[in-house]
């Protein structure tokens, strides 16, 4: 384990703690940007130049500015006065560490994981585009159709109503 | 400590960080952005036992994580949509306020 990849993991970690921490959903939102920048600097660190930047292209850049749009377009930039937390959140809590437990311990005791370190594979831009357009030409395909159909049905759910629906309480 | 096992402890907490997030928040958005944080929490495992797995020069872990990136830029785009809509005509995005489905 590199210093490098010991402070990136300290700071993606503390990001994605400070994400689910503080009452104030735009600080939320820009903790959030930052763990994903941490995530795909892993991934950088990990030999995978091309899904790191695809990582900062659709998490930082897309994502990331979506949340922000639909924090504002909900009107809940301010911090709210009540409780953010839901009414059973202590039983979450619990869970939420249960799983955590599992999973580390897994992690650390298992026998089945590789000990030894393979030789980093020289991957390039051009060979991942080959494997899209030929072994997994069919998965390319299925994927292009699901996100057109979620575009469509993301416009259709946002649209604009009538004004009938939209504002019950008004009479006109 | 191996680097595959960092990799697996990071991508554990970020799981567990996105699950409580999605559990113990009332915040509509706020729980899409723990679903965020879990999907990318297995996105690093597919990544870590990619690269230090037997064949790495197999493309298999990348392209899986690729797709699965798309997927999860589907359901945040629905899922912000479905927000929307529904501070539209609740005027709220709190979910503990948002119950008529509730038996």
């Amino acid at each position: 384990m590199s210093p490098a990849f010991f402070i990136t993991a300290i700071v993606t970690i503390l990001a994605a703690a400070t994400v689910m921490s503080l009452r104030n959903l735009v600080h939320c939102a820009l903790a959030m940007a930052i763990t994903f920048s941490g995530i795909a600097a892993i991934y950088l660190q990990l030999n995978a130049e091309f899904v790191g930047f695809a990582e900062i292209l659709v998490y930082v850049g897309a994502i990331a500015i979506l949340i922000v749009f639909a924090i504002l377009l909900t009107r809940s930039g301010e911090a709210p006065e009540k409780s953010v937390l839901t009414a059973g959140w202590a039983a979450g809590l619990v869970v939420s560490v249960l799983v955590f437990a599992v999973l580390g311990w897994s992690a650390l005791n298992s026998t089945a994981l590789p000990t030894t370190v393979t030789a980093a594979p020289k991957i390039t831009v051009k060979k991942i585009g080959e494997a899209l357009m030929g072994k997994f030409i069919l998965p390319l395909e299925i994927v292009a159709l699901v996100l057109t159909a979620a575009m469509i049905g993301a416009v259709i759910i946002a649209l604009k109503e009538d004004a009938k629906t939209e504002n019950p309480g008004r009479k006109s | 400590m191996t680097p595959l096992q960092a990799c697996l402890l990071v991508s554990a907490f970020l799981f567990a960080v996105g699950f409580a997030g999605a559990v113990t928040r009332r915040h509509a958005i706020l729980v899409l952005i723990g679903i965020e944080l879990m999907l990318n929490a297995a996105n690093l495992n597919f990544i870590a036992f990619w690269r230090f797995g037997p064949h790495p020069e197999a493309l298999t872990g990348i392209l899986f994580v690729l797709f699965s990136m798309a997927l999860a830029g589907a359901e945040a785009a629905v899922g912000l949509a479905l927000v929307i809509a529904i501070y539209r005509h609740k005027k709220t995005s709190n979910l503990d306020e948002v119950k008529e489905l509730q038996g």
